[in-house]
C-alpha cells in the first residue's frame, strides 16, 4: 500500500534522514587521531589554519574566556560596586543551596520541566498516531499543527497571557464564567499552569515532526505482517510501532527537557516574570534575575555554574540519545 | 490491503481537528483583539468576531513601537546570523574533515565542546565579554608587558586604544549567537558522507582545496544549507533574552523586543489591541518562511535534531 501523502514534507525527510543519520552516526565521535578524515585529503596545514580561524576566535571571545569567567566569578565575592572581588570559595554555593528562594526555584523548575516534558510528548504522540492514520488532509493538519515552531518563545507567552489575562482575557472570562476563581498575578497555582500551557503549545510541533517522520519509516512489512494477523490499528500502535519509536521517544524526551530547562525563558518572562512571589521562578530566569536584576554577580555566577553541569550532562544524554535514534532501522 | 475502520478515522480527525483548533486559538484571538478599539478590547464578554479596527491597530502599532526601525535591526541581526553561522561553520567543518594538520584532534574537540553548554547559562560573563570585548586583549598585552614597553616607546597607551565595547552594536547582537558550533558539527556529519571518489578525482584533475570546496563540496551541500538556513533564521529572528541584555539603546532593539514593550504591564492602560496587532506582523516573516518552504524546514529539523 504506497502511501500517497508521503510526498508533502515530512514523509521526504524521513525517508532520507535516517540514512545520512546512520551512515554519520556511526562516525560520531572520533576515537583515533586519525578518524573524521576524508582518506583523500589534503595537506596544507596553513590553508587549514585559516579556514578554522573564524570560529576558533569566535568560540574563544565569546565562549571560552566567558565560561571561564563564569567559573571563576563563582568563587569570588563582588562588591556592588564592583571595585574589589575577594575569593571566597565555596561561600557561594553553600549560600545558594541554604536559600529558601533557590530551593523553591529548584523545586519548580523540575515539576515544571517534567509536567511540561511528558504533557508535550503524549500530546505529540497522539497528534502523530492521528496523522499517520489518516490518509485526507494529512498535509493541512501538518501545517497548521507546526505553526508555533515560527513563533518567539516569548510572543507565546504574549499570547497566551493574555488569553487568560484575569481582567480582558477571553479565556479566563470564560473560567470565570464557570465558577472558576483564576488569577495568574496572584494564585501561584494558577501562573505555573500558564506557563506550562504556554510552553507546551510552543513545543508540541517539535515532537510531533519527529514523530511523525519516525512513524513513517516504521517498515511497512511489518505493519502488513500484523494486519493479516488480525491486529487492529491501535494494537498494532503499541506492540509494533510504539517499541520501535522508543529511539525517537528517548531523544524528545531530552529535548523537551532541556527545553524546559534553558529555552523557557521568554515564555516565563511574558507570562509572569518569576511571580508571584517566586512560584514561577526558573532557575535560568533567576540567574538573570539575580545577576541582572538585583546585580549578585557571585551567587548568579554559582548558579551558572551549576547549570553547566547538568547542561552538559545533558548533552551527553542528548549525542547517546542521537546514535540510538536509528535502531528502528531494520 | 486496504482496512476501513470508520470508528477510529473519525476520531483521528477530531483529535487533530482539536489539535489544530488550540494551535489556532491564542492566533485568532490575537487577530479579534488586535481589531478592536480600546473599549471594546475591555468589555467584559470578549467578541468573538473582528472588530473594524484592524489596520488602524496596525498602523498605531507599528509607529508606536517604532517598528521601522526596529524590523530592520532584526532583519540585520537575523541575516547576520544566518550568513555568519553558515559561512563560519562550512569552512570550518571543511578544514576538519579535508585537512591533514597538527593538532587536528586538538581543534574539533575545543569546537565539539561548546556544543555543551548553552547559551543561556552563560549569561553574565557573555555580556561582560561582549561589553569588554578587548578586554581578554589588553590582559594579554599586560601579562606579557607588551603595554609598558609601547608605552615607554611611543608614549601611547595601549590600554586606551583597546577599548572595544559592543554593546548596542549589530556586532554585539550577531557574534555571540554565532558563537556554537552545531552547524559546525552538522556539516562535518554531512562531508563524511561525501563519497571520496569527488576528492581523489578533484585532485587528479589538479583541483586545490578552494576550487574543490567552491566547485564540488558547496554545490553538493545546497540541500543541507537551505534547510539549515531556515532553522537559522527563525531561531535568529525569535532571539529575546540576547538583544535584551545587549541593547540599552531603543534604537538597536530587535522586533520580538519592541513587541514585548507595548504588551500592557499591570498598572498601564490595557491597550492590548496594539500590542495584538504588533504581535501578529512581529511573528508574520518566520511564519511565512515555514507555510511556504515546509519540506526544507522538517529536513533541516529532523537533520540537526535542533
Amino acid at each position: 500500500m504506497p502511501d500517497s501523502n508521503a510526498a508533502a514534507g515530512i514523509g521526504r525527510a524521513s525517508s532520507r534522514a535516517p540514512l545520512t543519520l546512520g551512515l554519520a552516526m556511526g562516525r560520531l565521535l572520533p576515537k583515533t587521531s586519525d578518524s573524521g578524515l576524508k582518506t583523500a585529503h589534503f595537506r596544507k596545514p596553513g590553508i587549514a589554519a585559516a579556514l578554522l580561524a573564524p570560529q576558533l576566535l569566535i568560540l574563544l571571545f565569546f565562549f571560552f574566556i566567558p565560561s571561564y569567567k563564569a567559573l571563576s566569578l563563582a568563587f569570588v565575592q563582588v562588591d556592588p560596586f564592583g571595585a574589589k572581588q575577594i575569593f571566597v570559595g565555596f561561600a557561594n554555593f553553600a549560600q545558594l543551596l541554604g536559600s529558601a528562594d533557590y530551593r523553591q526555584s529548584v523545586v519548580f523548575t523540575l515539576w515544571f520541566t517534567i509536567v511540561q516534558a511528558v504533557v508535550t510528548i503524549v500530546l505529540a504522540l497522539l497528534f502523530a498516531f492521528a496523522t499517520d492514520f489518516i490518509i485526507r488532509g494529512r498535509g493541512i493538519y501538518k501545517s497548521v499543527i507546526l505553526m508555533p515552531y515560527a513563533i518567539a518563545p516569548v510572543i507565546s507567552g504574549v499570547l497566551w497571557a493574555f488569553l487568560f489575562n484575569p481582567a480582558v482575557g477571553p479565556v479566563a472570562q470564560f473560567i470565570h464564567s464557570l465558577g472558576i476563581p483564576w488569577d495568574p498575578n496572584r494564585r501561584p497555582f494558577d501562573a505555573q499552569l500558564l506557563v506550562v500551557v504556554a510552553s507546551v503549545w510552543k513545543h508540541i510541533c517539535y515532537d510531533y515532526i519527529f514523530l511523525v517522520a519516525a512513524l513513517l519509516a516504521v517498515p511497512q512489512s511489518l505493519i502488513e505482517a500484523a494486519k493479516l494477523d488480525g491486529a487492529r490499528p491501535v494494537r498494532r500502535f503499541f506492540t509494533i510501532s510504539l517499541p520501535l519509536i522508543t529511539p525517537t521517544i528517548f531523544f524528545l524526551m531530552v529535548m523537551n527537557v532541556v527545553y524546559g530547562l534553558f529555552e523557557t525563558f521568554g515564555i516565563i518572562d511574558a507570562v509572569t516574570r518569576g511571580g508571584p512571589a517566586g512560584a514561577t521562578n526558573s532557575l535560568v530566569y533567576k540567574v538573570y534575575q539575580d545577576g541582572f536584576v538585583q546585580l549578585n554577580l557571585g551567587s548568579s555566577a554559582a548558579q551558572s555554574v551549576i547549570l553547566m553541569i547538568v547542561a552538559i550532562l545533558f548533552t551527553i544524554l542528548q549525542f547517546r540519545a542521537l546514535e540510538r535514534r536509528v535502531n528502528y532501522q531494520v | 490491503m486496504i482496512e476501513r475502520n470508520l470508528g477510529l478515522t473519525i476520531f483521528c480527525h477530531a483529535v487533530l481537528l482539536v489539535g489544530a483548533a488550540v494551535v489556532c486559538l491564542p492566533l485568532y484571538f490575537a487577530f479579534v483583539a488586535g481589531s478592536l478599539t480600546l473599549q471594546e478590547v475591555q468589555q467584559a464578554p470578549f467578541p468573538w468576531l473582528p472588530g473594524s479596527h484592524f489596520l488602524e491597530n496596525i498602523a498605531e502599532a507599528w509607529n508606536q513601537g517604532n517598528f521601522s526601525r526596529l524590523y530592520i535591526n532584526s532583519l540585520i541581526v537575523t541575516i547576520g546570523i544566518v550568513v555568519g553561522k553558515l559561512t563560519i561553520s562550512l569552512i570550518a567543518a571543511f578544514a576538519i574533515t579535508y585537512f591533514r594538520f597538527p593538532f587536528r584532534m586538538t581543534a574539533f574537540w575545543l569546537i565539539f565542546v561548546s556544543l555543551m553548554l548553552p547559551v543561556e547559562v552563560r549569561i553574565i560573563p557573555t555580556y561582560e565579554a561582549v561589553a569588554d570585548a578587548a578586554g581578554p586583549l589588553r590582559w594579554f598585552f599586560g601579562a606579557i608587558g607588551v603595554s609598558g614597553f609601547v608605552e615607554s616607546l611611543t608614549g601611547y597607551r595601549l590600554e586606551a586604544a583597546l577599548q572595544w565595547n559592543m554593546v548596542n552594536t549589530y556586532g554585539g547582537l550577531i557574534l555571540p549567537l554565532i558563537a556554537s558550533a552545531s552547524a559546525t558539527f552538522l556539516f562535518r556529519q554531512f562531508f563524511l558522507t561525501v563519497p571520496e571518489e569527488l576528492c581523489e578525482a578533484a585532485r587528479l584533475d589538479g583541483a586545490g582545496p578552494v576550487k574543490f570546496f567552491l566547485d564540488i563540496l558547496l554545490p553538493l551541500s545546497r540541500a543541507n544549507i537551505a534547510a539549515l538556513s531556515i532553522i537559522l533564521f527563525i531561531y535568529g529572528w525569535n532571539q529575546y533574552l540576547w538583544p535584551l541584555l545587549f541593547t540599552t539603546d531603543a534604537n538597536m532593539q530587535t522586533a520580538v523586543l519592541g513587541l514585548k514593550g507595548l504588551v500592557p504591564v499591570n498598572d498601564a492602560a490595557p491597550a492590548w489591541n496594539i500590542a495584538m496587532s504588533a504581535a501578529l506582523f512581529v511573528m508574520l516573516p518566520p511564519a511565512v518562511i515555514i507555510l511556504l518552504m515546509q519540506r526544507w524546514f522538517t529536513k533541516g529539523l529532523v537533520d540537526s535534531g535542533k
